[in-house]
């Protein structure tokens, strides 16, 4: 039992009464009720899984991104094909100075090389993300997570409630109070575009520019068109995921951050009660 | 708060205790199958360990990809090396005639081969990427003794597990496991695209292991030492690559 007291009326609600119920409880009996006992009986926002493994993944991919860079400056230069080095011609070039004297940018000087750590750092980084991930992906299958939070509810799909969701955000519409306890479709999508797409493809074509993993699984590069592809391929699908990245943090920003970070990390947003 | 309860208690314990005794079990089959690399010891070891281990497991026995004569990079590229040293520059102006391999360590024969013995050892041509950590590579053609050749030629020790190689350019030493060491397209290089191994891209001789990235390829070989620990070799992280912060296994 859940009990919402602020002196007379006394109104009892059922365990795990969502907080929009209990809402207009408050506003039909015409007082402002402040929940006791923190809400801990409420169903938290995000699972304790989704939380340690957003923050685990949040961790791993800034330490990737960060040694990417770097190992990126040490040959600022992109090919198609098998093969490409300073001698032959790029596909395009990253407008930036290169940690090797051997690279030709155009600038005068070289950056310090910073590959070792870089190297050693990133593939810790992406075993990191590996086991996070299969953690979160079977907690998503068995537990209904993906099921019940990131499929979009079929009703949702069409192209006017897509649009009108669109237009929501472009005009900056902040969101609805529902939408601190439910992702809205373009959310979900999103989730669902960087969950399965855009992370098994950045680590398949990380995987790929590794001559002992292909020669054990030729396929892997060979269906994406040459090794120095695949390095270009994964220079793309990082830069998606970057943009993911940015948009997402802007969007908690346009949301609350405080509150939506606090979801994060401890399961709750601070209730309208508490914040009013 | 929640209280917590006897017997969430117990089962958080056991799985602890399960936890903590697979790990140590998991460490103990790791070494003796030999998926420990010898720099796990460092900062990033244990990222690095996972990587060594699990790509041996799947890659022991597979061949690196070969490629067909038309892919043969047109230009291939050498990248920078030391200036040579004064040995170098003597050996140089003999014709090599004078450059010798030596295999030493755990070998029933060790032996000191010259580079004319060498070229009239069996040899197997192979066409193979060489790809640099940097990223950028090229395809060439490459001509050479199995390094699995010269390993029965002196008789190598059942108990070896490493094979030890350096340049002539001091500081500049490697080694591979046996998976690469025995491994069918790890050459002792001394020809590429149909002609002698030119000076800037290894010549005379260049150690190629084409299935760990192009560092591992040391140039200049004069020297092989057969060895069942890589304790006793520099600081016992088992080359020059992680003494200068980078990773021994490279197959990634």
């Amino acid at each position: 039992m859940r009990i919402l007291r602020r002196g007379r009326p006394r109104i009892q609600c059922p365990t795990g009464t969502p907080w929009y119920i209990l809402q207009m409880a408050d506003s039909l009996v015409g007082q402002t009720f402040v929940a006791t006992a923190a809400d801990t009986t409420l169903p938290p926002r995000h699972s304790a899984v989704v939380r340690v493994t957003h923050w685990l993944i949040t961790l791993s991919f800034l330490a990737l991104l960060l040694t990417g860079v770097e190992i990126l400056i040490s040959h600022p230069r992109f090919y198609w094909g098998e093969t490409g080095n300073a001698g032959t011609r790029p596909l395009f070039t990253v407008p930036i100075p290169a940690s090797r004297g051997t690279v030709p940018t155009g600038y005068g000087y070289v950056l310090p090389d910073q590959n070792g750590w870089s190297r050693y750092l990133h593939f810790q980084s992406a075993w990191l993300a590996v086991f996070t991930g299969l953690l979160y992906l079977s907690y998503g299958f068995f537990k209904g997570h993906f099921r019940r939070n990131l499929v979009p509810a079929r009703s949702d799909l069409s192209a006017r409630g897509l649009l009108s969701v669109i237009a929501g955000h472009l005009r900056f519409k902040p969101p609805s109070e529902q939408e601190a306890w439910s992702y809205n479709v373009l959310q979900r999508l999103t989730y669902l575009l960087v969950v399965f797409v855009l992370f098994p493809f950045v680590i398949w074509t990380g995987l790929a520019m590794s001559p002992a993993v292909v020669s054990a699984i030729p396929a892997l590069v060979n269906v994406l068109g040459g090794q120095q592809s695949a390095r270009t391929l994964h220079l793309f699908a990082s830069g998606f995921l970057v943009l993911f990245l940015l948009v997402h943090v802007l969007m908690v920003w346009f949301a609350g951050f405080r509150n939506r970070v606090r979801a994060m990390i401890t399961g709750r947003p601070a209730t309208p009660m508490e914040r009013a | 708060m929640s209280q917590i309860s006897r017997r969430k208690l117990i089962t958080t314990g056991l799985a602890a205790t399960a936890g903590v005794s697979g790990l140590a079990v998991a460490a103990k089959l790791a070494g003796r199958f030999g998926l420990i690399p010898p720099d796990a010891g460092v900062l990033y070891g244990a990222g690095e360990t996972l990587t060594y281990a699990a790509q041996r497991l799947l890659t022991r026995h597979s061949l690196a990809r070969e490629f067909a004569p038309s892919q043969v990079s047109k230009v291939p590229f050498a990248n920078a090396v030391a200036p040579p040293s004064p040995e170098f520059q003597r050996l140089q102006q003999g014709a090599f005639a004078d450059w010798r391999l030596a295999v030493d360590g755990m070998a029933a024969r060790p032996a000191s081969f010259s580079l004319a013995e060498i070229k009239g050892f069996p040899t197997r041509t192979e066409i193979t990427m060489i790809q640099c950590e940097e990223g950028w590579s090229y395809i060439a053609e490459w001509k050479g003794v199995p390094l699995s050749h010269i390993l029965d030629l002196v008789g190598a020790a059942p108990q070896v597990r490493y094979v030890v190689y350096r340049s002539i350019q001091t500081d500049w030493w490697e080694s591979i496991d046996m998976a690469d060491a025995l491994h069918p397209q790890t050459l002792v290089t001394h020809g590429m695209n149909g002609d002698e191994l030119p000076v800037p891209f290894g010549g005379p001789l260049r150690l190629r292991v084409p299935r760990q990235l192009g560092y591992k390829s040391v140039k200049y070989i004069t020297r092989l030492t057969l060895t069942d620990s890589l304790k006793g070799f520099g600081k016992g992280l088992g080359s020059a690559a992680p003494e200068g912060g980078y990773a021994w296994y490279a197959g990634i």
